[in-house]
């Protein structure tokens, strides 16, 4: 039979060239390279940066980076409104992206993780109340929470952790209840039920393993989440106080300089984007590795 | 059908309840605005009159009395600082706001249907490809950093847009694409990919092969079906877009909500960021309620799960 409908296979095989493979396999192999730079730039962060963090100079305010014409490389990016390097800022920077999101992500994933499992597993009205207040994160708005927060608080590295924290957990409690609610039904947990296994001990040893694959998806997608966050606190004051230097401090730093000193600004930001950018595609790989059904995560 | 309607209304009053309550004692927590208000010279009298004035003299519990019995009276109360009615605060602020998000919000679904069905519908083109590469990028950079470059790039150097304030409608242009650049991304590529799925179903194919053109099989046959699954997130954009809000307008000094909401809550003005909180929540819960309706409107198995 003919029709005029072509019917295109939906995967199509290419055959790939040796440059056409290594080109493909860039977008895992430039972002892994990226995020271990940021990783051992964290770490010493105290041997490789030029200058100290807070080190102003007033006869140094506003210089230029080196390939801009009164720039030198002694300041490589240039110096800030105080005169302070901003190659070094960036540099201490990477130090209070990583530890805010990692710290921040220990603490939603541990919370999240745990009422998802207790919601899915339990259900009834373990579950109603669980999903009700999960509503409630999900419905406030955050960057508000957070600056309430930062006031009462105080700003200070641990308030980020704890105004990042409080909401965050409420999409892997989702995420997760979704999981061991299916779970719940599979036939080893029923085994398990049958022989008397404590619900405590289903929960941890029948399910937790199972919801493995998606949290560590859903860790690795909120690096970006976290960084991005950080810094519109920082951004807008109520993050990580002066004189730590925060890429969203610093890009709030060069606001009112726009019009004379444009790189105060723009290397932090480049900074974040880069950072984020490579977590997105680290996280979007493991999880089109992982369980490619999870697209739309 | 209406039982549905029923729970989830109800779970929708217990949220908002929740959130009611929460922000009493949130707010409160932030510490004593009484201290930003007088100068520190002022006499432990002068003190306890203020107090007296603003009602933080009372207990928590009187406290909580008042602010639910005027909350049911429709009473928003009075701005510490401004000693005027929240009320009429919010009516100049409000406004502002949908000044930018309307036309944001419009221009957004627009765009991304639009963009969405060209990717995919030309999946693997040089436009797929190249919008693939704009929505990482969008998602990956900070909003305030991409309003900032544009400001540098159009108002510092061609100096063809105004940086800050309202005005004329040059003024909009700015703001309005900052307030795009958090919603698109994620939206296009949603569009995009439940497109891809559908256009991958049999009734598609059957509309093919009835010999429809392809513009109808696509506009309508397709579209109609891809457009349930991004509107679920709509609550979650909604939200995204008072995030997008609450730093577009800092960024160019636009008087609405957003710059509203972070100056009372630095100046701990209580009953403003009391109103703010509950505005937002009203219009979250609201969306997600009424997405949930339509969801389970659309697809029965929802209905008989959730009840």
């Amino acid at each position: 039979m003919v029709t005029n409908v072509e019917v295109k296979p939906k995967h199509q095989y290419r055959g790939l060239t040796q440059w056409g493979r290594i080109f493909r396999n860039l977008g895992m192999i430039l972002p892994a390279a990226i995020f271990a730079l940021l990783i051992f730039t964290a770490i010493f962060a105290n041997f490789l940066a030029p200058f100290p963090y807070d080190e102003t100079s007033l006869t140094e305010r506003r210089q230029p980076p080196a390939w801009v014409e009164g720039g030198s490389t002694k300041h490589f990016l240039g110096t800030d409104t105080l005169g302070r390097d901003i190659l070094s800022r960036a540099i201490y920077g990477a130090r209070i992206s990583l530890s805010v999101s990692l710290l921040a992500i220990a603490i939603t994933a541990s919370i999240g993780t745990t009422l998802g499992i207790v919601a899915g597993y339990m259900g009834g009205r373990i579950d109603a109340f669980i999903m009700r207040v999960t509503d409630i994160a999900m419905a406030f708005p955050g960057l508000l929470l957070a600056i309430l927060i930062a006031v009462s608080l105080g700003p200070g590295f641990f308030t980020v952790i704890f105004a990042l924290s409080i909401l965050g957990w409420s999409g892997y409690a989702r995420i997760i209840r979704g999981e061991a609610l299916r779970i719940r039904n599979s036939d080893y947990v029923a085994q398990a039920q049958i022989i008397g296994v404590s619900p405590w001990r289903i929960m941890l040893r029948h399910i937790f393993p199972n919801i493995l694959n998606i949290l560590i998806i859903g860790i690795t997608l909120s690096v970006g989440t976290m960084i991005l966050a950080e810094s519109a606190m920082s951004y807008l004051g109520i993050g990580i106080p002066p004189p730590m230097p925060s890429w969203g401090s610093m890009v709030s730093d060069g606001r009112n300089d726009l019009d004379r000193a444009w790189w105060i600004s723009t290397f932090p930001g480049i900074c974040i984007g880069l950072v984020v950018l490579s977590g997105n595609f680290l996280g979007d790989w493991i999880r089109d590795k992982m369980d490619p059904r999870l697209r739309q995560m | 059908m209406t039982r549905f309607i029923i729970i989830r209304l109800l779970q929708t009053v217990v949220a908002l309840i929740g959130i009611i309550i929460l922000v009493f004692f949130m707010v409160r927590i932030s510490g004593n605005p009484i201290l930003f208000m007088m100068s520190p010279l002022s006499t432990p009298e002068q003190i306890l009159i203020m107090q007296q004035q603003l009602g933080l003299d009372k207990s928590y519990a009187t406290q909580f009395w008042i602010y639910i019995k005027d909350l049911v009276r429709g009473d928003l109360g009075e701005s510490f600082i401004k000693r005027i009615p929240v009320s009429d605060m919010i009516g100049k602020a409000l406004p502002n706001t949908l000044k930018l998000g309307v036309p944001s919000f419009i221009i957004g679904i627009i765009m991304s249907i639009a963009l969405g069905v060209l990717a995919a519908t030309r999946r693997d083109s040089i436009f797929d490809n190249g919008m693939k590469f704009l929505a990482i990028l969008g998602q990956a950079l900070p909003g305030f950093w991409i309003a900032l470059m544009a400001m540098l790039i159009f108002s510092v150097y061609w100096q063809i847009l105004p940086a800050a304030g309202m005005g004329g409608i040059k003024n909009y242009i700015l703001p309005v694409g900052t307030m795009l650049f958090f919603m698109l991304p994620g939206m296009m590529r949603l569009v995009r990919s439940t497109m891809l799925d559908v256009l991958d179903s049999e009734y598609i194919k059957l509309a093919r092969i009835k010999g429809l053109p392809e513009r109808t099989v696509i506009w309508k046959h397709a579209l109609r079906n891809a457009i349930i699954s991004p509107m679920t997130v709509a609550g979650m954009m909604l939200a995204g877009i008072v995030g997008g809000a609450v730093i577009t307008e800092n960024i160019f000094n636009w008087p609405g909500m957003g710059k509203l909401a972070v100056e009372s809550t630095i100046g701990r003005d209580f009953p403003v960021v009391q109103i703010i909180t509950i505005i937002v929540a009203i219009m979250v819960l609201g969306m997600n309620l009424l997405v949930d309706i339509a969801y389970a409107y659309v697809d029965p198995q929802i209905r008989y799960q959730r009840s």
